[in-house]
């Protein structure tokens, strides 16, 4: 197996992992670090297409390097806002979880103090 | 159907209007973090003139060339550049845009003015979030790289999320992150997608794209992957859960320019995907499929309408109904239909949909805020003799309602009108039976608000007046969505500017 599609696999497999976290745990701190496993895949791949990008005769294409520095600074923002509201939430109301509408009581859990 | 844009590898005469139109907030949020807090509202409320002025010379530039606007950043070529592109839609965009911010401006001042050096944080945030907005909105409507659009989508959320929660209330703070875990799934499918088609095409310019793509297994998982996420960031059903909650708790102008612009921003990136950058990937069964999941909002949406207790939900909910009318122009304009004159009528109607859609939503959440304002509470029952009271308020309420039923004299008519009438030329009458029964729906829920504020109440007293120039304001915004109806009933030359195909069957 050569590097490339090794290193496109494990994209994959965090990609997998993240998008399971994401939909798939109720907890808002775990969706967002969920988020954070899916945005690295996402970035892996990045830089799997940078090495590919060899067709053009460089060593290694560039811009995707480019677009994974911006990517990260972007997911980093989202990731501090998202923890903010997060820690907001939390400190208002004890939640760790969105309670839905309907039951914004039954759904309610509280940190254990 | 053929490529849309030409390509073009030069910075036009007006090309710098384009940077301005995206650079002019910014330079506001700068200069009020520059000059202290207090100054921000008037920096705003300066350029919100100066970006009003910007936009219509835009407009005026690509009506009078006929043509593509385009700057190239940097003097860098695509694809290693990123070039700015200012084409028909993207035109009056922007000045639909300015002219809804503008409004939302003047008429956030009595909430969240500065009068007298009162500086609070909520003012400061909310001039901040809004001017974000504008410059995200802008950047979003002339993007032409996929993944400079992203990040033009990304700091579109990021100055909407916490709009909705400026007030810091309990319940807007989750109706906040609720928003905020659709939009991160959301922006990283899309940018997984922009990864695969990197890898794939190598490039990300839009206009080179149109010649790359193949339907092939890259191209449609990445179609798939973008279009999913930023149907979650449009809240198209069944994505939708976070609006109401989100749309509804917002502040009245903060909840004007979510419902209005926002959503609008990520639909304009799918119509730009597949229209633009995949258009052989937009098959019949795509296109039918993007419109199912529109059929469904307009009824899921509507019914939901009908059944709110309480009246910014009930106007956040016929946003989501409003927005599935927009997923028509996939099958009408674009799949493989043969029928060039259908298209170009989908195409303008659709384009119609979603301006006289912003102007009659930020006429209704304004007009709500107004009604909330005065009661101290947006019960739809509670109502009675409003109508007497705010005489100019329920007005313009029930002008905006006239566009989304799709009654003339509005733009709403004319746009579903002309989505109806390519339903028949193009014979996919199904489509058509939904937009008649959202119609149907759309009036339910309008008249029932407009009937109980018509009721008698001898005992309705005001918790606060309301100032008659704001009342004015909200009239003359709804005033805009009826005045669109006064747009001719064909395909516009102007919205198909950029696009040659169009343009040709609209001659004829």
């Amino acid at each position: 197996m050569s590097s490339a599609a090794l290193y496109g696999y494990c994209g994959a497999i965090l990609v997998g992992l993240g998008l399971y976290g994401v939909i798939a745990r109720p907890e808002i701190l775990r969706k967002i670090l969920a988020f954070n496993v899916l945005g690295t895949g996402v970035f892996l791949l990045f830089g799997v297409f940078a090495r590919r990008g060899a067709e053009a005769g460089l060593r290694a294409d560039p811009v995707p390097q480019a677009l994974v520095i911006t990517g990260i600074v972007v997911a980093f923002s989202a990731t501090a806002l998202a923890v903010a509201l997060l820690i907001r939430l939390n400190k208002d109301t004890g939640e760790v979880v969105i309670a839905s509408d309907d039951s914004a009581e039954s759904g309610k859990q509280r940190v254990r103090q | 159907m053929p490529h849309a844009t030409n390509f073009v590898d030069a910075t036009t005469a007006d090309g710098y209007l384009l940077v301005l139109a995206i650079v002019l907030p910014v330079i506001g949020i700068l200069l009020s973090l520059a000059l202290g807090g207090r100054f921000i509202e008037r920096i705003t409320l300066a350029l919100l003139l100066a970006g009003v002025c910007v936009a219509i010379a835009i407009f005026a530039a690509v009506r009078r060339s006929d043509q593509l606007l385009v700057y190239i950043v940097g003097d860098w070529q695509p694809p290693l550049g990123i070039a700015l592109r200012a084409d028909g839609i993207s035109a009056a965009m922007i000045l639909t845009i300015a002219v809804i911010v503008c409004a939302i401006g003047l008429y956030a001042r009595s909430e969240f003015g500065q009068q007298g050096g009162k500086a609070t944080r909520a003012s400061f945030a909310f001039w901040t979030l809004l001017l974000g907005i504008w410059s995200g909105l802008n950047a979003v409507a002339l993007g032409d790289d996929l993944f400079n659009l992203y990040v033009a989508l990304e700091l579109l959320t990021f100055a909407a999320v916490p709009l909705v929660c400026v007030k810091g209330y309990e319940e807007t703070i989750r109706a906040a992150l609720r928003y905020m875990l659709f939009a991160l799934i959301g922006s990283i499918l899309y940018l997984l997608g922009t990864a695969l088609i990197y890898g794939a095409y190598g490039t990300l310019d839009i206009a080179l794209l149109a010649d790359r793509v193949r339907p092939e297994p890259a191209a449609w998982a990445a179609a798939a992957l973008m279009t999913a996420g930023l149907l979650a960031k449009t809240a198209l059903f069944p994505l939708h859960l976070w609006l109401p909650p989100a749309h509804a708790g917002a502040p009245a102008p903060g909840s004007a320019v979510l419902s209005a612009l926002v959503v609008k921003g990520s639909f304009i990136l799918i119509v730009r995907l597949w229209f633009d950058a995949m258009p052989g990937l937009l098959t019949f069964t795509a296109a039918q499929l993007l419109a199912t999941l529109g059929a469904g909002a307009v009824l899921f949406g509507s019914v939901l309408a009908l059944r709110q207790a309480r009246l910014k939900l009930l106007v956040a909910y016929s946003t989501i109904a409003q927005i599935g009318y927009l997923f028509f122009i996939f099958p009408l304009a674009g799949g493989d239909s043969g029928n060039e004159l259908g298209a170009s009528i989908a195409w303008t109607g659709g384009w119609l949909q979603l301006f006289s859609h912003a102007f009659a939503k930020t006429a209704m959440f304004m007009a709500a805020g107004l009604i909330a304002e005065a009661l101290g509470h947006d019960r739809i029952a509670e109502f009675g003799g409003i109508a007497r009271t705010l005489p100019i308020t329920v007005i313009a309420f029930g002008l905006a309602g006239l566009s989304l039923m799709g009654v003339p004299p509005s733009g709403g008519f004319v746009a579903k009108w002309m989505l109806l009438s390519a339903t028949v030329i193009e014979g996919q009458w199904w489509w058509a039976a939904v937009m008649l029964i959202g119609g149907l729906l759309a009036g339910g829920y309008v008249f029932m608000v407009i009937g109980k504020a018509l009721g008698k109440n001898a005992a309705l007293t005001l918790r606060v007046p309301i100032a008659r120039h704001r009342e004015i304001l909200v009239l003359t915004v709804a005033l805009c969505a009826v005045f669109l109806g006064l747009v001719p009933l064909q395909p516009s030359d102007f919205l198909a500017i950029g696009r040659p195909e169009m343009q040709m069957t609209a001659l004829q």
